[in-house]
């Protein structure tokens, strides 16, 4: 066995079992960093598949950026754990079954039968100062430049979309306005009331 | 020799657990997210399988976009979660039937 | 100088019209004075411009008129157009419809003294002279109906002019509805005509009768019906209606619940006239079918006869005279049948003067006795109201026929024409006509004997307060008598027995049962002369006497007759049951049929089926859907992965 076989069998195997913790562990915290943990694996196979920019585009966007949210919120939110787990059991069976029948399904579609080595070879390796950055970029700002251009609006739409909706204005919240205090005059602060200096009996 | 086969059946069982995972945690929409994330990954992984096997870059760029999309939906969700969670003081899918006819 | 007399016609139409807007739309503002002036002003110039017509046509023999003045539209070649056919026929209409409206306009002055709707009566009755010259003068059907429609209106809206009184109300419903039966069987046959000629030009149609004189139409399938004689009946069908012929006659009786000087105007000298006009414009169409004259001369008879026996038991002063009408009209309509349609005419025109004299002294009997008009309650007014007696004596007897009076050259003509018919039909007139002269000399002289004469027994207050109306009442009386006396001397050798009126009326030699009577007519004494050896100037004798004898002599007799005759009587007073039958079988049928359709049809069917039991089967359907929409965000989850897992089965199984 190669390394890249022990590479990619390893890595398949604790990608399945860390997908397998995400959906039965009862903290969603737990689920959270396991799944940070599938991440990182699948980041490793798409090494073996030469797609290294993509790899680290997934540990860096997903990891550390919407998995990060994903434990912010969890830990922001107060979660009754045990509400969500009611039914667990009762569907387990019902959910490995359907499971394994889609598994079942998806994998004599997929299999070597269809997809083997005979079908598809393994393509030849790159040359050592290949770089799929400078590819994947070839492609994206010239064929795929508006598909591109799009996609970055719907980034912002969505940066746009996530503040708009979780922005609340508090009405208690007591703020400074500068430019009031600096327009202020002296007769707004002041008044000169003239008196006797003596109380009169 | 890894052939284009294991890496679609590796990326069928992810999308399989993660069908599961809707099933098993049908009540926790953030676990209810994490499994939608991990389906978008097995995706991923076929077209990044045969982008590498038929030796065309634009499969990465699906998946490119694909990141793109399933960040801003992660986002979001999460934000109608926060909302979600601001109004009824839960997130619970049990007492979410506003839409019963 | 054809242009000027276009001009003319256009503005004897006109006239009234403009008076009638400004006294209608502005009537507060012009004031009663300035609304009685506007209209009587316009009224006379179309009088003026009618009589100037009447001269050119008549004394100056100046050719028909038949032009065009506006083409409304063109549709599928078929022209609508406004036009006017003056011939002498019209012209002669002309002349009565303004004078008599004229002559009311002046006579309303007093009548409606003190009416709040003054301003409103005025505008009606100008806005009715303008529409019936649009009917009179007309040169084709679609205006002839307009006109038609118009005065129809109109005499709704007079009928039913006291809007607050409850009678007047049913009654000018009643005169609608039953018009409206009569209009439709006239529209059907000015259907007939577009669709059988093409046109509705009145010269075109009649140009071109020989194009259809064979035609059959089957209306029930197997029998072939003649295309004229059904057209011509259904023309006739609208006279009925207009001109109140058994069994449309209804609604004349009950339309005296309006002002009196309307009664006069149009439901006796003109408006109801229109369907005798009618008929004989159409001559050329009605001389083709035998059918329909028999029809015409039929309908009129019983008309002629059955009406005038019901103004026998009659205590109101105006039903009275209302039937007389009915009766008159019978008459006219039997001249018709007869192929006599100059003496209709001529009828039509005395007619309109003696019948109008009638009404308009009723109402000034009626104003004296302060709107009392229960005959029973009268009597001896001859020493209070000279001018009304006088005036009233000479309308009743040119109504009866006395020789030299207006009504006896028109209707002697009219019954002699009928003796010389030979239209299936016209013995059952002819004896129909001769028992209506008896008929009519009795309820005239009884009217007139109980009003004027007799007993005084009217109350105290009454009787201290009873004077001759003012002038504007006077006046028209006085004007309506002197044609009331002459006009008939003056015209009948040219219009019953000359060629009058030329190419306006067609008949056909077998049907010249007038130009059988000229050839031995010898001038309007030897008629009179005449007459005395004739049944219809003695039974009119007979009726009088008869009334006298009755009424003057042993007024207790009438009351023994009553009694023993229980049974006619009856039947009489409840003018042979017709009003009771139409509110039974036609009011009742069609409420029950409305009913029945409304509760079945519309509640049952439309509401229940179609409306509420669509509704309630996609309510139902939805009910049982619905439990689908859990709103759990799972279960569409689940539908969505089992769809995918079917998908999924079908694309690897298959």
């Amino acid at each position: 066995m190669g390394i890249e076989q022990f590479i990619f069998y390893f890595f398949a195997l604790v990608m399945v079992a860390s997908a397998t913790m995400v959906i039965t562990v009862r903290n969603p915290v737990q689920a959270a960093l396991f799944l940070v943990l599938t991440f990182f694996s699948c980041a490793i196979i798409w090494m073996v598949l030469e797609a290294e920019f993509l790899a680290i585009v997934l540990v860096l966007v997903y990891v550390g950026a919407v998995m990060v949210l994903f434990l912010f919120v969890v830990m922001m939110l107060d979660i009754n754990i045990d509400r969500m787990r009611e039914g667990f059991i009762r569907y387990l069976p019902f959910g490995v079954l359907v499971g394994l029948l889609m598994a079942g399904m998806l994998i004599s579609v997929v299999g070597s039968v269809n997809f083997g080595l005979d079908k598809f070879a393994e393509p030849a390796r790159h040359a050592a100062d290949y770089n799929n950055t400078r590819e994947l970029g070839l492609v994206l700002y010239t064929k795929y430049v508006y598909p591109f251009e799009i996609a970055a609006v719907i980034l912002l739409v969505a940066i746009v979309a996530a503040i708009a909706l979780t922005l609340r204005r508090r009405p208690t919240t007591k703020y400074q306005k500068p430019e009031e205090q600096i327009a202020v005059k002296r007769d707004d602060r002041i008044r000169l009331v003239s008196m006797n200096s003596e109380k009169k009996k | 020799m890894i052939a284009l086969s294991d890496f679609l059946i590796l990326g069928a069982i992810l999308f399989c657990l993660s069908v599961a995972g809707i099933f098993l945690n049908r009540k926790n929409v953030i676990i209810l997210l994490m499994a939608i994330e991990l389906m978008l990954l097995a995706v991923n992984m076929n077209f990044i399988a045969f982008s590498h096997y038929l030796g065309d870059i634009s499969g990465q760029v699906f998946v490119f976009f694909i990141l793109t999309v399933a960040a801003a939906e992660a986002a979001i969700g999460l934000a109608i979660l926060v909302v979600l969670f601001r109004s009824k003081r839960t997130i619970n899918v049990d007492d979410l039937d506003t839409l019963k006819g | 100088m054809p242009d000027n007399m276009q001009t003319i016609y256009i503005w004897i139409v006109l006239a009234p019209l403009i008076g009638s807007i400004i006294a209608g739309l502005f009537g507060k503002k012009v004031g009663r004075a300035g609304a009685h002036w506007v209209t009587i002003i316009g009224v006379g110039v179309s009088c003026v411009l009618s009589i100037i017509v009447f001269k050119h046509m008549v004394f100056d023999g100046a050719d028909p008129f038949n032009g065009s003045v506006y083409t409304w539209l063109v549709s599928d070649g078929v022209k609508f157009e406004i036009g006017f056919l003056i011939d002498k026929l019209s012209a002669m209409m002309m002349v009565v419809v303004t004078f008599v409206s004229l002559m009311v306009h002046i006579y309303t002055i007093g009548y409606m003294h003190g009416d709040p709707g003054y301003q409103r009566f005025f505008s009606y009755i100008s806005l009715f002279t303008f529409s019936m010259l649009m009917l009179v003068m007309s040169n084709n059907f679609m205006q002839l109906f307009f006109g038609w429609e118009a005065v129809g209106l109109i005499s709704y809206l007079l009928i039913g002019f006291w809007f607050k009184k409850e009678t007047a109300i049913y009654a000018n419903m009643k005169a609608f509805l039953v018009n409206r039966v009569g209009d439709f069987g006239f529209l059907l046959g000015i259907a007939g005509v577009l669709m059988y000629f093409g046109t509705l030009d009145y010269a075109t149609v009649f140009a071109n009768t020989d194009s259809v004189v064979g035609k059959t139409i089957q209306i029930i399938p197997g029998s072939d019906w003649s295309v004229l004689t059904l057209i011509c009946i259904c023309l006739f069908i609208g006279a009925m209606g207009k001109s109140a012929q058994v069994p449309l006659h209804v609604w004349l009786p009950d339309s005296m619940e309006g002002p009196t000087p309307i009664s006069a105007l149009i439901h006796a000298a003109t408006m109801v006239t229109a369907g005798i006009y009618m008929v004989a414009r159409m001559s050329p169409l009605f001389e083709l079918s035998e059918t329909a004259l028999s029809f015409v001369i039929v309908i009129g008879a019983i008309t002629a006869l059955f009406m005038g026996l019901l103004g026998l038991v009659q205590n109101d002063i105006k039903r009275v005279v209302a039937y007389s009408t009915l009766s008159q009209l019978g008459y006219m309509t039997v001249a018709l049948g007869a192929s006599a349609y100059a003496a209709g005419i001529f009828h039509l025109m005395t007619h309109a003067f003696f019948k109008a004299l009638l009404f308009l002294a009723a109402g000034s009997v009626i104003i004296a006795m302060h709107h009392e008009q229960d005959m029973r309650k009268m009597g001896g007014l001859r020493k209070y109201m000279p001018i009304t007696w006088i005036t009233s004596l000479i309308g009743s007897l040119a109504l009866i026929g006395a020789p030299g009076f207006a009504g006896f050259f028109s209707k002697d003509s009219i019954i002699e024409a009928v003796g010389l018919s030979t239209i299936p039909g016209s013995g059952f007139a002819y004896f129909a006509v001769l028992g209506g002269v008896f008929v009519t000399a009795l309820y005239s002289f009884r009217m007139y004997f109980l009003v004027f004469h007799g007993k005084e027994r009217m109350d105290e207050h009454t009787r201290s307060h009873l004077h001759e109306p003012s002038w504007v009442v006077t006046v028209p009386l006085i004007l309506l008598a002197i044609p009331s006396v002459i006009i008939g001397f003056i015209f009948v050798s040219d219009m019953s027995f000359g060629n009058f009126f030329g190419d306006a009326i067609k008949v056909l030699p077998q049907h010249d049962v007038l130009g059988q009577l000229a050839e031995n007519y010898h001038g309007p004494f030897g008629m009179i002369l005449h007459s005395l050896v004739t049944w219809p100037f003695w039974l009119a004798l007979a009726g009088v006497a008869t009334a006298w004898f009755l009424y003057m002599k042993r007024p207790d007799i009438p009351g023994m007759i009553q009694d023993k005759l229980k049974f006619v009587h009856k039947v009489l007073d409840n003018k042979y049951y017709v009003d009771r039958f139409n509110e039974i079988v036609f009011a009742g049928g069609s409420r029950f049929l409305g009913k029945l359709l409304w509760q079945n049809g519309d509640v049952r069917v439309i509401d229940g089926v179609i409306i509420n039991g669509s509704a309630k089967t996609v309510g139902w359907i939805a009910g049982i859907v619905r439990r689908l929409q859990t709103g759990y965000l799972y279960n569409y989850a689940f539908a969505m992965i089992f769809g995918l897992l079917f998908l999924l089965g079908v694309f690897v199984l298959a």
